[in-house]
C-alpha cells in the first residue's frame, strides 16, 4: 500500500513538472506578445508586460495556495462563496467603474477587478457539490434547479453588459449538465458535441442571418454593439492571422498590430498578434500546449477520487476549452466577436488570477488521490 | 471530512458514470482543437499569400505629390498668377470605421457644414482621399493634429493654391484652375488641379509640371509612419504673357461697370497688349472652388460674366465694317478715293428705301468724307454694286468669319454672310437688299472685338498682320527660355499699299474732323473708325426712351501712332449708343496711356526680370 502510494507519487511528480511547465510556457507566450504589442506605447505608465508578469506571479501564489487546500473544504464553503460573489456583482452594477460603456469593474484602491471572473469558480463549486452530494432524479432536480442556481450570476453579468463573460459563465452549467445532469448517454453526447461545436456552428447559423437581424440581436444583448467596429475588427484580425503565413513575420514584426490596424492586440485579440508574428507554426505550438493542458485536466478527472473532484476537473476543463475555443475562434472568423479573454495569455489581472486559481483547484483534485481515504 | 459520505454508494456509481463519459469529452476537445488547426491552416497556409497582400495594402499607400504650378507674368514681369502654400483637409474614407461619428466630430471641432460633409463623402468615387476643406487655417490645422485619434483617416496636407495677386484683373485671359473631372484626368493622379479656362487651360501642360508620387507606410488611422520611396514632383514652367498689365488694368477700369470688351494689339507683332472683358469674375474664388449653388448662379447670370467678350462676343460691327467695304471697293476698282457720290439721306432699291443715319444726307461724298462722316448711302451704293460675295471675300482677307487662332480657348468665328452661306444655312437665295445692310456692318454679319482689332491693325500696318497671341515665352525652371513666341505673319491684303493709305487718311480724318473728333489726341496722332451696332431695328426715336437692353452697341477701332503704329485697339461697349461718344474716348485714353509708357517697362524688366535672355531683350530693342 505504501509502495503503491510512493509509485503514484513519483509518477505524479513528473506530471506536476509538465503541468507547471506548460502553464509557464503559455504565460510566457502571453507576456512576450503583450510586450510586442505595447512596448512602444508612450507614457510613464508601468509597462503592461511587466504588470502581466506580476499578475502571473500573484497567480502562481494563488495556484499554490489553491492546490494545497482540500477542495472538499472549499466545497463546504461553496454556497457562501457564491453568495459573496453574487453580492460583488450587485455592487458592480450599482457602484462599478464604467469603461467602454459597460460597468464591469470594482475599484479597490489603485487596483480594479472584475467580479465576473471571480464568480465562475464559486458557481462551479456549488454545481459540482449539488450534482455530487445527492442522487438527483427527474429533470426538475437535474436541469431546472441547477439552472436557477446559475441564473442570478448569468443575468447580473449580462446586465453589465458583458456578453462574453456571461456566456463563459453559462458554459460551466451547460458542461456539467451534459456530463452528469442528463441521464441518457447518447443525449449527452449529442448535446455535448453541440455545445462544443457551438462556436463553429455559430458562423454558419449566424452567416445565414441578414445584417439587420444580426445587428438587432446584438444590439439587444449588448447596447454598445458597434457593427462597423465589429466587422472591421474581425477582418483586421483575419488579415493579421492569415498574413502570418507559415512562419510568421517575426517577433515585433506584425504590421497589423504595430500599425494599430488590429485593436485590443494585448487583450482579446492576443492570439491574432501571436499568430501574425509566429505564423502557423507558432499557432499550432500554442494550440498543442493548450491541448496538452486540457488533456492533463481530463486525466485528473479520470483519476479523481470522487465525483466531486471529477466534476470540478471536468468543469474547469470545459471552461478553459470554451474560453480558448471562442477566443481563438473569433480571431480566425469561426466565432462571433463577443469579448472573451484568452486564458493565461490575454492581459488582465482578474482573468489571470481566476485561471490560476482554477488550475490550482485542478491540482488540488489531483493531489487528493495521494492522500488515503479515511 | 467529505460532504458526500452519507450517499457514498450512489456517489461511487456516479463517479464511474462520470468517468465513463470522459472519453467522449476527450473526443470533443480534440475535435474542437482539430477544427481550430484546420482553420488556422486555411488562413495562414492555404490563403496566406492573399492575406499577406491584404496586410501589405493595408499599410502601404501611394500618395500623389502634386507639382507646384508654374507662375504667370505679364510682359514686364509683373506677377499675375502664382501658387501659395495652403493647408487642405482630406479624409481617406477607407480608414474611417464610422462615417457618421467622424462627421459629427468634424462638425464639432471645425464647425463645418454637416450636410456638405456628408454630401462630399457620399458623392466621392474611387479610392483616393476626399478633400473636405480647402485653405484650412493654422489654428484649425492645429486642432486636427491634436485630435488625431478622434479623427481616423483625416489628414492635413500642405498643398499649393492658385492665387492671382492682382485679384480680378485679366480674369478672362488668365482663367482659373479647378480639380480635374473624371474625363479630364487622362492619366493624371486623381485630385489633380488643372487649368479650366484661359491661359491656365491652354498652357496647362506647360504650367502643370510633373506629378510625383510617394509610397508611405501608414497606421490604422491613416497617419504616415514611414516613407518607403519618393519620386519628387517637378515644378511647372513659368509663362510670360504679351499682356501689359498696366494697360490691361486701365482697359478694365475704363469699361467699369459697363458690359463690353477692349482689345489692344501690337499690330507689328500680334502681341495682345490688353484684353478686357466685362462683366468679369473672381478667378481666385473659382480656383479655390465654389459651392455648387454659387457656381450655378455664375452660369445662369444673365450678364454672362464667364464669357470672354473679346473673343466670344459676336456683335454686328456696324460702321466699323465700312473699312472692309471700302477696301473691297478700292481693290475691285468699283470706286477711286477721289470719286464722289451723291448722298441724299437715302438709297432706294426697288420699293425699299435705306436711310442714312443723317436725315438729309451728306451731299457730295468721296472716300475720305464717307468714312470720316460714316456716310451710309455711299457704302449702300458700293455694296450694292459689288454684291455680297465680293464683300465677303474681302472680309475673309481681313480674317473675319474665322477664328484668329489666338492661344485662348473657345474663340468664336463671327459670321461673314455670302449668297452661298445663306443658301446653305437658311435655304433661301440672297436678296440684293441684304447686301446694303452688310455693306454698313448690319444684317447677318457679326465679328468679335479681337477680329476688329486685327482689322484695324492690318490697315495701320499697310495690309500686313500678325497672328494675335498672348504667349510671349515660356521660362523653364532650369533658368532659360524654352519657348519663345516669334511673330508670325498671316496672309496680307491684296489691296496695294497706296490704296490702304487712302483708307488710313480717311481714318485719320474720323478723329480730326469726323465722327470721333471729340477724341482727337494732343499726345499722339491716331486714326480710327466709329461704329454703332444696331441691336434691334425697330425702336423709338429718342434714345432715352429705349430700354437699355435694346440700345445700340458702341464701337470704336483705332490705331496709333499714325505712322508705324504700335497699338491697335478695338473697343466695344454694349448698349451705350454711339461709338463716337461711348467708345472712342476709352480708346483714346488707352492709346495715350500706352504711348506715355513708351513701350515696355524697361526699368521693371531690368530689376525684376533678370530672366529674359539677351535674345529676348534684343527682340524688344529691335522693335523700339
Amino acid at each position: 500500500m505504501i509502495d503503491e502510494l510512493w509509485r503514484r507519487r513519483r509518477e505524479f511528480d513528473r506530471f506536476d513538472w509538465y503541468f507547471c511547465a506548460i502553464i509557464l510556457a503559455l504565460s510566457a507566450i502571453g507576456i512576450l506578445t503583450i510586450y510586442s504589442v505595447t512596448v512602444e506605447r508612450a507614457g510613464t505608465q508601468f509597462p503592461l508586460y511587466l504588470k502581466q508578469a506580476i499578475w502571473i506571479g500573484v497567480g502562481a501564489l494563488v495556484f499554490l495556495t489553491m492546490s494545497r487546500i482540500d477542495y472538499h473544504t472549499l466545497a463546504r464553503w461553496s454556497s457562501l462563496l457564491y453568495g459573496f460573489a453574487l453580492l460583488l456583482l450587485v455592487i458592480v452594477l450599482f457602484g462599478g467603474k464604467a469603461s467602454h460603456g459597460a460597468q464591469r469593474w470594482i475599484a479597490l484602491g489603485p487596483l480594479a477587478f472584475q467580479p465576473a471572473e471571480f464568480v465562475k469558480i464559486p458557481l462551479l463549486l456549488v454545481l459540482a457539490v449539488y450534482y455530487s452530494t445527492q442522487n438527483r432524479r427527474g429533470w426538475w432536480y437535474r436541469v431546472i434547479v441547477p439552472a436557477l442556481i446559475t441564473l442570478p450570476g448569468f443575468s447580473l453579468i449580462l446586465k453589465q453588459p458583458d456578453l462574453g463573460s456571461s456566456l463563459s459563465f453559462l458554459s460551466i452549467y451547460v458542461a456539467l449538465l451534459l456530463v452528469v445532469g442528463v441521464k441518457s448517454k447518447a443525449f449527452g453526447v449529442v448535446l455535448l458535441s453541440a455545445l462544443m461545436l457551438f462556436p463553429f456552428a455559430w458562423s454558419e447559423l449566424w452567416g445565414s442571418l441578414h445584417d439587420y437581424q444580426k445587428e438587432r440581436i446584438l444590439s439587444f444583448v449588448n447596447p454598445d454593439y458597434d457593427p462597423a467596429g465589429r466587422g472591421y475588427q474581425g477582418m483586421q484580425s483575419r488579415i493579421a492571422v492569415g498574413s502570418g503565413q507559415l512562419a510568421g513575420k517575426g517577433f515585433h514584426g506584425g504590421t497589423q498590430t504595430q500599425f494599430k490596424f488590429l485593436p485590443e492586440g494585448h487583450t482579446d485579440f492576443i492570439f491574432a498578434v501571436f499568430a501574425e508574428e509566429w505564423g502557423f507554426l507558432g499557432g499550432v505550438l500554442f494550440i498543442s500546449l493548450f491541448l496538452a493542458l486540457l488533456l492533463m485536466g481530463l486525466d485528473i478527472a479520470a483519476k479523481a477520487k470522487d465525483s466531486l473532484g471529477a466534476l470540478l476537473a471536468i468543469g474547469l476543463v470545459s471552461m478553459l476549452t470554451f474560453n480558448m475555443a471562442v477566443n481563438v475562434g473569433m480571431t480566425i472568423g469561426l466565432a462571433p466577436i463577443v469579448g472573451i479573454p484568452l486564458p493565461l495569455l490575454s492581459y488582465g489581472g482578474s482573468a489571470t488570477i481566476m485561471t490560476m486559481a482554477g488550475l490550482g483547484l485542478l491540482f488540488s483534485v489531483k493531489r487528493a488521490r495521494l492522500t488515503l481515504s479515511p | 471530512m467529505k460532504p458526500g459520505t452519507t450517499s457514498s454508494g450512489l456517489q461511487s456509481t456516479g463517479l464511474a458514470d462520470i468517468q465513463g463519459r470522459l472519453l467522449l469529452v476527450r473526443v470533443v476537445v480534440l475535435i474542437i482543437v482539430g477544427l481550430l488547426v484546420v482553420r488556422l491552416w486555411q488562413l495562414q497556409v492555404r490563403d496566406g499569400v492573399y492575406y499577406r497582400n491584404l496586410s501589405h495594402d493595408n499599410r502601404t499607400r501611394s500618395v500623389a505629390l502634386h507639382p507646384v504650378r508654374g507662375f504667370i507674368y505679364d510682359r514686364n514681369g509683373i506677377l499675375l498668377a502664382n501658387s501659395v502654400p495652403s493647408f487642405n483637409l482630406y479624409v481617406e474614407l477607407g480608414d474611417v470605421p464610422d462615417r457618421e461619428a467622424l462627421i459629427g466630430k468634424l462638425v464639432e471641432l471645425l464647425s463645418l457644414e454637416r450636410n456638405e460633409l456628408a454630401g462630399t463623402m457620399e458623392t466621392h468615387v474611387g479610392r483616393t482621399p476626399v478633400r473636405l476643406k480647402k485653405g484650412v487655417s493654422l489654428k484649425e490645422a492645429a486642432i486636427v493634429e491634436s485630435h488625431r485619434l478622434d479623427l481616423p483617416g483625416v489628414v492635413i496636407r500642405p498643398e499649393f493654391q492658385r492665387n492671382n495677386p492682382e485679384g480680378g484683373y485679366a480674369a478672362h485671359v488668365l482663367g482659373y484652375v479647378g480639380v480635374a473631372s473624371e474625363e479630364q484626368l487622362a492619366g493624371l493622379p486623381a485630385g489633380s488641379v488643372i487649368g479650366q479656362y484661359g491661359v491656365e487651360r491652354i498652357y496647362e501642360k506647360t504650367l502643370r509640371g510633373h506629378a510625383g508620387r510617394k509610397l508611405i507606410e501608414v497606421d490604422a488611422l491613416g497617419h504616415e509612419k514611414r516613407m518607403i520611396s519618393v519620386d519628387k514632383p517637378q515644378v511647372g514652367n513659368d509663362v510670360y504673357l504679351t499682356i501689359d498689365f498696366r494697360l490691361q488694368k486701365l482697359a478694365e477700369d475704363l469699361l467699369g461697370g459697363e458690359a463690353g470688351a477692349i482689345v489692344a494689339l501690337d499690330p507689328q507683332t500680334g502681341d495682345v497688349l490688353a484684353m478686357a472683358s466685362r462683366p468679369s469674375f473672381d478667378p481666385n474664388a473659382l480656383s479655390r472652388g465654389v459651392r455648387a449653388d454659387v457656381w450655378n448662379d455664375i452660369l445662369q447670370d444673365e450678364r454672362h460674366p464667364l464669357t470672354n467678350r473679346a473673343i466670344q462676343g459676336q456683335y454686328p460691327p456696324g460702321s466699323t465694317f465700312k473699312i472692309i467695304t471700302a477696301a473691297a471697293a478700292l481693290d475691285t476698282n468699283e470706286v477711286k478715293p477721289a470719286d464722289t457720290l451723291q448722298c441724299g439721306g437715302q438709297f432706294r432699291l426697288g420699293r425699299r428705301t435705306y436711310r442714312d443715319w443723317k436725315k438729309y444726307g451728306h451731299g457730295d461724298v468721296n472716300l475720305r468724307k464717307a468714312i470720316a462722316q460714316s456716310c451710309d448711302v455711299y457704302f449702300y451704293r458700293l455694296g450694292y454694286r459689288m454684291g455680297v460675295d465680293t464683300i465677303a471675300s474681302y472680309a475673309k482677307q481681313f480674317g473675319l468669319g474665322e477664328r484668329t487662332g489666338i492661344d485662348l480657348p473657345a474663340e468664336r468665328t463671327g459670321l461673314v454672310p455670302s449668297s452661298e452661306w445663306k443658301k446653305r444655312a437658311r435655304g433661301e437665295p440672297w436678296y440684293p437688299g441684304e447686301t446694303t445692310s452688310v455693306a454698313i456692318g448690319q444684317g447677318y454679319v457679326t465679328v468679335t472685338p479681337l477680329q476688329m482689332a486685327k482689322v484695324i491693325g492690318m490697315i495701320g500696318n499697310n495690309g500686313i498682320s500678325f497672328q494675335p497671341h498672348v504667349l510671349r515665352g515660356v521660362w523653364g525652371r532650369k533658368g532659360e527660355w524654352i519657348d519663345e513666341w516669334s511673330p508670325t505673319q498671316t496672309a496680307p491684303l491684296t489691296l496695294p499699299a497706296h490704296q490702304v493709305g487712302a483708307i488710313q487718311a480717311a481714318l485719320a480724318a474720323v478723329v480730326t474732323e469726323g465722327t470721333a473728333r471729340a477724341s482727337q489726341s494732343s499726345v499722339v496722332p491716331l486714326a480710327g473708325k466709329t461704329g454703332t451696332a444696331q441691336v434691334v431695328s425697330l425702336r423709338s426715336e429718342s434714345e432715352e426712351e429705349t430700354p437699355k437692353r435694346f440700345r445700340d452697341h458702341a464701337w470704336f477701332v483705332a490705331y496709333a501712332p499714325f505712322e508705324q503704329p504700335r497699338i491697335a485697339v478695338a473697343v466695344l461697349v454694349e448698349h451705350m449708343g454711339h461709338g463716337g461718344s461711348a467708345a472712342a474716348p476709352l480708346a483714346k485714353e488707352l492709346i495715350e496711356a500706352y504711348v506715355s509708357y513708351g513701350g515696355d517697362d524697361e526699368e521693371r524688366t531690368q530689376v525684376s526680370l533678370t530672366r529674359p535672355s539677351d535674345k529676348a531683350m534684343q527682340r524688344e530693342s529691335r522693335r523700339d
